[in-house]
């Protein structure tokens, strides 16, 4: 199995969220959750996307932990590695 | 005395166009929104009207009440801020069946993918108060908000608890209304085992050759407010919910009891709620789906409620024009109703050509006919409502004044 880098992470967390609803350009690394006005039940989507993906499980206290969307990211990479 | 109510907004998303003006004013000129046997809001698309997050967020029947709603809001003067207590505006959206399409599509992902990938916004979507959510959401109504279910009568119910919630002091304005989006494979499957579709897909209410009913989907909303806090604050009356009556037939899970009683004693109901006696009726917004049964069951009940005024007054379907649109209809036919009695005109039952011998009452054939006044009194209309489970609903609506 290939290394996913974090770039790779970072372009489909990005093209997740911007299904989700925000504006694309906002969704920056730096962005929270809250200002792009995504909630619990958006990131229960965004881990069952994750997961599929990556197979990456995230859970609920995991999930509870990202203020932003640079969290999720590092997050996810770090346990795919 | 009990409060009167009024109604100062109207919305509709149907088959006849996205704007409760088409819904009437086509209807009227004769035209059929039933296109290959079905009544689809094709001019509909969700993406045109709201954000990512809504049409993503909502099924289908939600996203039918939002849009009606906003156009409702916005004929009431709302648009740039609610004229009332926000706690003091109920909101009540029905629906017959919820959020259908959700339920499908979220279990072909479970069986296809497995439990844990089944979507956190499925409950929520296809919960049959999502619409009833989602439309005090968006415009922050905050007093009494719930759905109401009672299948094909489920729209006239939410109007007629609109109409109590007000005259009983609990709100002073309700958005109240119908939404229903059930043109999918699980929900043609049902209806069609059933025998309760018209295999030719043409719906003929009353005519001789009626065999069932058309499928159609969309939402009406009405805004309604205690008549004098809209006439303090200036709004333009559309007209007025002056009268509703329910009963149940206790009969059978999906025939009407034959001989019309119960539906008859909920007209009857509705009249005496609303002062009114058979002779100062106008006009009758029928059930009127098409069906043997049903057309059949209704005569009788208003023949039987109305005695020798069923002869004289007018009657047409809706229906005939959009297909049956199940827990939607009884709001998008008040919406229609309330239209008849402004415009002082008539639409017609679409496609009544052959009389059925037994079914000898005025079912407006052909074209659109003007609503004549005696005596400069405001008119005055009924719509029933009738539906699988034995609910009858029927509604009565004045007119403003010219």
């Amino acid at each position: 199995m290939s290394t996913i880098t974090s770039e790779q992470v970072e372009a489909r967390v990005v093209e997740a969220l911007a299904s989700f609803g925000p504006d694309a350009a906002a969704i920056t690394r730096e962005a929270t959750f809250e200002e792009l006005d995504i909630d619990s039940l958006d990131l229960v989507e965004l881990a069952q996307i994750v997961e599929d993906e990556y197979g990456v499980v995230l859970k609920g206290e995991d999930m509870k932990e990202l203020k932003t969307v640079g969290d999720a990211i590092d997050l996810i990479t770090s346990r795919a590695a | 005395m009990k409060r009167r109510v009024v109604i100062t907004g109207l919305g509709a998303v149907t088959p006849l166009g996205v704007r409760a003006a088409s819904l009437h004013a086509r209807w009227a000129a004769g035209t059929c929104g039933i296109v290959d046997g079905v009544g689809a809001c094709s001019d509909f698309e969700p993406k045109d009207f709201l954000s990512i997050k809504e049409v993503r967020r909502l099924d289908r029947f939600s996203q039918l009440a939002l849009v009606a709603s906003e156009e409702a809001l916005g004929e009431a003067g709302w648009a740039d801020g609610l004229p009332y207590d926000p706690l003091r505006i109920g909101c009540i959206i029905a629906t017959g069946i919820g959020g259908i399409e959700t339920v499908e599509n979220q279990h072909d992902v479970m069986r296809d993918k497995g439990a844990k990938m089944v979507s956190p916004l499925g409950i929520p979507q296809y919960m049959p108060n999502a619409a009833a959510a989602a439309v005090s959401m968006k415009h922050g109504l905050q007093g009494q908000m719930y759905g109401i279910v009672s299948a094909c009568a489920s729209g006239a119910h939410a109007v007629g608890s609109a109409l109590r919630m007000i005259q009983y002091g609990d709100a002073d304005a309700v958005v109240v209304g119908g939404a229903e989006a059930t043109l999918t494979v699980f929900g043609f499957a049902c209806f069609n085992s059933m025998q309760a579709l018209s295999p030719t897909g043409i719906s003929r209410p009353f005519d001789l050759r009626r065999d069932g009913f058309v499928m159609g989907e969309g939402a009406g909303v009405l805004v309604l407010e205690e008549a004098e806090a809209a006439a303090a604050r200036g709004a333009a009356v559309l007209g007025e919910v002056a009268g509703y009556g329910s009963t149940s037939d206790a009969h059978h899970l999906t025939a009407p009891e034959p001989t019309g009683g119960p539906a008859s004693r909920a007209i009857e109901l509705a009249l005496a709620d609303a002062g009114v006696t058979p002779d100062g009726v106008d006009y009758v917004n029928a059930h009127g789906t098409s069906t043997q049964l049903n057309d059949a069951a209704e005569t009788k009940a208003l023949k039987r409620a109305l005695g020798p005024d069923a002869k004289r007054i007018p009657i047409s379907s809706t229906k005939s024009a959009i297909g049956h649109l199940l827990g939607a209809a009884g709001a998008v036919e008040s919406v229609a109703t309330v239209q008849t009695l402004a415009a002082r005109l008539i639409p017609p039952t679409l496609g009544y050509e052959v009389p059925d011998p037994e079914l000898d009452l005025d079912y407006v054939p052909g074209r659109a006919r003007e609503l004549a006044l005696d005596n400069g009194r405001p008119p005055v209309a009924i719509s029933n409502s009738f539906a699988f489970g034995g609910h009858n609903v029927s509604l009565v609506f004045k007119g403003a004044r010219a």
